[in-house]
């Protein structure tokens, strides 16, 4: 990509150091590994987000737009589970994590480079086989393959399954690689006292992968032998039950809840120091919270199932554990908003998409206390008020945060700068429309509009209107931002090695870095927020 | 602002509407609050420390004790009152008196179906009296499905092979609407049902059998187009044409339908019964194109409810 010599006269980078297409599909450098998930990532991203688009047009108006019942349940369906398994989950773990938790912890690469790509190639499987399904009879379950449903529907559910079972498998792969890593393979100095929080969040979301993830996969698998062979294990026909299979499910997908958030949360502790000139408030606190969240999502799974038959004394529990999630979600919010007092603010790009996360998803963290008290949660579950919550988490959470990251690192991985100016558009029409989507969800949800809802009463017809409009405006805010990106990868200006004076060990190679990240192996001598001004 | 808040939520209808009104607001209370303090505090310190030059001078707090501990302690106790505000909230949902009315529903793709004690069933329209607790016995003869009903403030799901149960006491007459909160495919948003609210009289009335509680109209045809929307055909099979579920009844009679097997049946007064009573399940039975999803309408609907609904399909012939 880049012909031209670094900043300092080294000429070799990762990206020019060996070439040829073989040269990607075979490498073993975390980087080039990296873009590959970027670019698989962001490819899937654009499937769900016409999916998106798709259910939204739907909704202009009760009855049919364009779609019939099943067009519109299947879209729905891969909107969830495309931007559930194949991009949430693995975007900022898999894509900016191995851009770049080796270089913050000063390694040439991970703990093992062939592993890293073999996971790589397990998740695009994986991808490939759900994604195939598109083109045979597709499936209609909802991201969540509730049984018996998914168990008698005529689509096609072992493949989305089976493809959901290979993302997972390569997820516990990284996890698996990354805490080898951090624990083997820190530069000298590097105490855990140093680490950069992004580090710890990483280190957070790889052992909640490493223990969640192979009970979805066992139950996923369960759900295809009672599709192929009849074994009555969630079926009540078949004298199986059917909330054995949400406990399986939720068991897993809460937690996974946090493997999407966790990472969000570091790249924001990343972006808010630097960007503030200033150390980040209570540093272990910090970290503290994250261990915080990631030990109670294990025990709140059950929040999900407040009206599916689960008992009274469960629903007490669950309740009562959920609330304490509100806690270090809360110190985290207060300490980032803490390390910008008395800072010298930056309004970059990467700046204001962390301001957003914050607004968002505080917002995304309020509602989630109202669907933690149980009688709130009756009224409002399984409706739109859930829908919008976990898009204020999810996508304000770890989109907004992603897209945090990807402006941040941008000069780092490319060498090149992007144009502020067309990614501060992009970021207002996101931002906006993000808010004019999902804010009118909230009402709708109140006034009891259910979620997954190919038609609708009436009276429904304006807020959904207005939720669609928001839809398109975030969709042209990302397609502006595709094509800055784009620009600014072949033909911005070059990047300096620390565009943004940051301390951590990334911006302490060249920009792009070597093929084994450092040329002298770095040397840490204080901690990541402190910056000499 | 209270009012305002109030008025986007939907009516109060029963008992428990209130109490869920009150904690609710209560949250939203608390949660405009910390929203303000937070984002304003943000948004001031992004005026006040807004870089001015590089390198000016910063503060070097890494962290305050006494804040930190406020800011854990106090967001603890408050989530613990919402915690047990919620909690005695929620015994109040749950807990039906001794005294409660059983009905029983089940659900089914796609439609609600009511069973009184009085042996009589009615479907898509659930008869209740005012001012009295009554309490549905709930499963499902499919997948799952969930029983909400906004105006209430209730909702459960309804699971195949186990009973769940939901309680509510309405406090005025009306009509209220019943939607399936669970997606349970295709027609998951025709699922939709009534409560009808009736005067204690009306529902003795209803209870002893005698008179039916709607008014029949004077047409056999109308009352087939109003039997069409009760008994929840309308979910499936449309009338204009378009192609649902099921065929459309728009032009089907005396039309010789091309089946599964390929066979032709002529659509008439017997093969119309019989899609009803017991919908087609062989090949040769079944129109070519659509699947064997129809329930069982059998001892559902009366003699002469099939003729009403036999004259509607008939008018609507091309």
């Amino acid at each position: 990509m880049s012909h031209d010599a670094p900043a300092h006269g080294s000429h070799d980078n990762y990206l020019t150091h060996k070439r040829g297409l073989w040269s990607w599909l075979y490498t073993l450098d975390h980087k080039r590994i990296g873009l590959l998930y970027l670019f698989t990532i962001l490819s899937a991203f654009l499937v769900g987000g016409i999916a998106a688009l798709m259910v939204r047009t739907e909704l202009w108006k009760p009855g049919k737009v364009f779609l019939d019942p099943d067009g519109f349940n299947q879209a729905f369906t891969y909107h969830g589970s495309i931007m559930v398994f194949m991009v949430i989950l693995p975007l900022i773990p898999s894509a900016l994590g191995n851009l770049i938790l080796p270089m913050q912890v000063g390694a040439k690469d991970v703990a093992f480079p062939k592993l890293n790509l073999l996971s790589y190639y397990v998740f695009l499987f994986g991808v490939i086989l759900a994604v195939a399904t598109l083109f045979t009879s597709g499936i209609d379950t909802g991201w969540t393959f509730y049984a018996p449903y998914s168990i008698r529907t005529s689509t096609a559910t072992i493949m989305v399954v089976t493809g959901a079972f290979f993302m997972g498998f390569a997820a516990i792969l990284t996890a698996l690689n990354f805490i080898t890593t951090v624990h083997k393979l820190r530069a000298p100095g590097l105490t855990f006292g140093r680490l950069p929080l992004f580090v710890w969040c990483i280190y957070a979301t790889n052992i909640i992968q490493m223990l969640a993830t192979p009970v979805i996969a066992l139950t996923l698998m369960l759900l295809v032998f009672e599709r192929l062979m009849g074994i009555g294990i969630f079926d009540a026909k078949l004298g199986g039950d059917p909330v054995l299979f949400q406990h399986f499910f939720w068991f897993y997908s809460h937690p996974a809840v946090y493997i999407m958030i966790l990472p969000a949360m570091g790249i924001i502790n990343e972006v808010i120091p630097v960007f503030s000139r200033k150390n980040v408030f209570s540093y272990w606190g910090m970290a503290g919270a994250v261990f915080g969240i990631a030990v109670v999502s294990f025990i709140v799974w059950g929040h999900h199932m407040f009206v599916s038959g689960q008992s009274e004394t469960a629903n007490f529990v669950f309740s009562l554990l959920t609330m304490f999630v509100a806690v270090p979600t809360g110190i985290k919010i207060f300490n980032w908003v803490a390390t910008m007092y008395q800072g010298s603010i930056r309004l970059t790009t990467p700046m204001l998409y962390a301001m957003a996360f914050i607004f968002v998803f505080l917002v995304g963290g309020l509602t989630g206390v109202f669907l933690a008290t149980v009688s709130i949660n009756v009224h409002l579950t399984d409706t739109y008020f859930v829908v919008a919550h976990f898009h204020y988490t999810m996508v304000g959470g770890a989109i907004m945060a992603f897209m945090a990251g990807l402006h941040y690192w941008f000069p780092k991985f490319s060498g090149r700068m992007y144009a502020e100016f067309p990614a501060k558009i992009s970021w207002f029409l996101i931002f906006l429309g993000f808010n004019v989507t999902f804010f009118p969800q909230f009402i709708l949800g109140m006034q009891g509009m259910p979620r997954r809802y190919y038609s609708y009463p009436e009276r429904f017809t304006n807020l959904n209107q207005i939720s669609t409009v928001g839809s398109y405006l975030i969709a042209l805010g990302f397609v502006l931002a595709l094509f800055y990106l784009i620009y600014g990868l072949l033909w911005g200006k070059k990047a300096p090695d620390n565009p943004w004076g940051a301390e951590t060990l990334e911006w302490k190679t060249s920009s792009p870095p070597p093929h084994e990240n450092f040329i002298r192996e770095p040397v840490v001598t204080h901690g990541p927020y402190e910056y000499q001004i | 602002m209270e009012t305002a808040f109030a008025q986007m939520l939907p009516p109060v209808a029963s008992d428990v509407a209130g109490n869920w009104d009150t904690l609710f607001l209560f949250l939203v209370g608390v949660s405009v609050v910390f929203f303000v303090i937070v984002v304003g505090s943000m948004l001031w310190f992004l005026i006040k420390y807004r870089e001015k030059e590089p390198g000016q001078k910063v503060g070097n707090i890494v962290h305050n004790d006494k804040l930190e501990f406020l800011w854990i302690t106090i967001p603890t106790i408050l989530v613990m009152i919402i915690f047990a505000w919620g909690w005695i909230v929620y015994k109040r949902m749950v807990d039906a008196p001794e005294s409660a009315y059983d009905i029983k529903v089940i659900g089914k793709q796609w439609l609600w179906q009511f069973q009184y004690d009085n042996g009589k069933t009615t479907i898509g329209e659930l008869i209740v009296p005012e001012k009295i607790p009554v309490r549905l016995i709930m499963t499902s003869d499919d997948v799952i499905h969930s029983f909400f009903l906004p105006d209430f403030r209730i909702k459960n799901d309804v699971v195949p092979g186990m009973y769940t149960k939901v309680w509510f006491q309405a406090n005025e007459q009306g009509e209220h609407t019943i939607f399936c909160a669970e997606y349970c495919g295709n027609a998951h948003s025709k699922m939709m049902g009534t409560v009808k609210v009736v005067s204690l009289s009306e529902w003795e009335t209803f209870q002893k059998g005698k008179g039916a509680p709607k008014e029949r109209p004077a047409s056999l045809v109308e009352w087939g187009q109003q039997l069409y929307t009760d008994k929840g055909c309308f979910a499936c099979h449309s009338v204009d044409g378009v192609k649902g579920i099921g065929p459309s009844f728009k032009g089907i009679w005396g039309k010789q339908e091309e089946m599964s097997d390929g066979s032709h049946i002529l659509v008439d007064e017997n093969y119309v019964r019989e899609s009803i009573e017991y919908p087609g399940t062989t090949k040769d039975k079944l129109v070519k194109g659509f699947p064997p999803v129809m329930p069982t309408f059998k001892g559902l609907i009366a003699e002469e409810e099939l003729n009403a609904l036999i004259a509607f399909i008939k008018n609507l012939k091309e």
